[in-house]
């Protein structure tokens, strides 16, 4: 499963060869790391409660909170891969709420807090995922999927406007 | 007795999760591994054990925290530390800010630029280079990122070298992911 590909890279448009590249190198092993994880949590061996179409979707989903397409052509072109199935596509309309299906209503919910304003995530929240029947070990999987693309949207982001000062 | 900490503090709280942390009596072989758990090390933290839960990702989150934050050259450790905190505060997470302003103050024997923005936040008025360092980094910590080519300009006239900015992008973001976890799965207390 391990693709040989750099995510960021391509996103931000990193020529190899060119002296941006050359700066990026010096911290090549932490790009390195941060692509594992990328695949760590969008393509798991052991996805647990959150299949890969789902976690696909999700990430489409919280690339669209943070305004960022790249990174939306990314994870839109990950869900296809997964095969899209109808109702992981779905977690992606960032004006569906989840409907009438609990759990879904929780995931969607959830991730649009995480992604969009973690300081107001209280105690409840956690809850009100638990009460949608979300195991614990899911919570964290979900939590870490949020939290790692956020993570990786902001390198992307910083080195886009770092390369324009080459 | 115990209280939640609201507010920002140089004191580092204790950190209650809200999920249950993995039993190490049911950790399987990979989560072992992944913790680093020997005869002679058992002891590992509730945040740890709870993100043992997906250790796919916990694998290498470790060496990428410690990659981001301590590896020789580029950008200070300190500054490294400027950018966590700014992240830390405009996610409010009160534990990632309170580790790493305190690590700020012990590497600089400083108190007074912690204690600026903990008060005053991106308005802070501190030295002009630490002043372009937070500004950056509350901006790309918000969702969307706010950061622009003023920003980054004003990084380089603040004189900091391309393989600093680097390093500034990756402690900022790093806390962009470490701020979702800690802030939203557990809450700082005083016991």
């Amino acid at each position: 499963m391990a693709e040989n590909e750099d995510v960021i890279a391509a996103i931000a448009g990193i020529e190899p060869g060119s002296a941006f590249a050359e700066v990026v190198a010096g911290r090549a092993d932490i790009m390195a790391l941060t692509q594992q994880t990328h695949d760590g949590a969008l393509t798991p061996e052991n996805p647990g409660g959150l299949s890969h179409a789902e976690r696909a979707a999700l990430a489409w989903r919280i690339a669209k909170i943070n305004d960022h397409k790249g990174f939306e052509d990314h994870f839109e072109a990950m869900l296809e891969k997964a095969g899209v199935p109808d109702n992981a596509a779905r977690l992606a309309d960032i004006w569906f709420d989840g409907g009438s299906d609990l759990r879904t209503k929780a995931l969607i919910r959830h991730v649009d807090l995480v992604a969009h304003a973690p300081k107001e995530a209280t105690r409840r929240d956690i809850e009100l995922l638990q009460e949608a029947g979300i195991a614990d070990a899911d919570i964290v999987r979900l939590s870490e999927l949020v939290a790692f693309v956020s993570y990786q949207i902001r390198v992307a982001a910083g080195l886009q406007l770092m390369r324009e000062l080459a | 007795m115990s209280n939640i900490v609201h507010d920002f503090t140089t004191d580092i709280p204790v950190w209650k999760p809200y999920v249950a942390p993995l039993d190490l009596a049911e950790a399987s072989a990979e989560q072992l591994e992944a913790l680093k758990i020997t005869p002679s090390n058992t002891k590992v933290s509730d945040y740890v054990l709870v993100l043992a839960h997906d250790v796919e990702t916990l694998k290498h989150r470790s060496p990428l925290f410690n990659a981001v934050m301590y590896n020789r050259g580029g950008l200070s450790r300190a500054e490294r530390e400027i950018g966590a905190v700014g992240a830390s505060i405009v996610n409010r997470c009160i534990y990632c800010a309170a580790v790493h302003a305190s690590r700020y103050n012990q590497l600089t024997k400083d108190e007074d630029v912690i204690a600026a923005i903990f008060s005053d936040g991106a308005d802070a008025e501190i030295d002009p280079r630490l002043k372009a360092i937070l500004t950056f980094a509350v901006k790309l910590s918000k969702c969307p990122s706010d950061a622009n080519t003023a920003d980054m300009a004003a990084l380089v006239e603040a004189g900091l070298g391309k393989d600093e900015i680097l390093d500034l992008i990756l402690s900022t973001s790093l806390f962009g992911w470490a701020n979702r976890l800690m802030h939203t799965l557990g809450e700082p207390i005083t016991e």
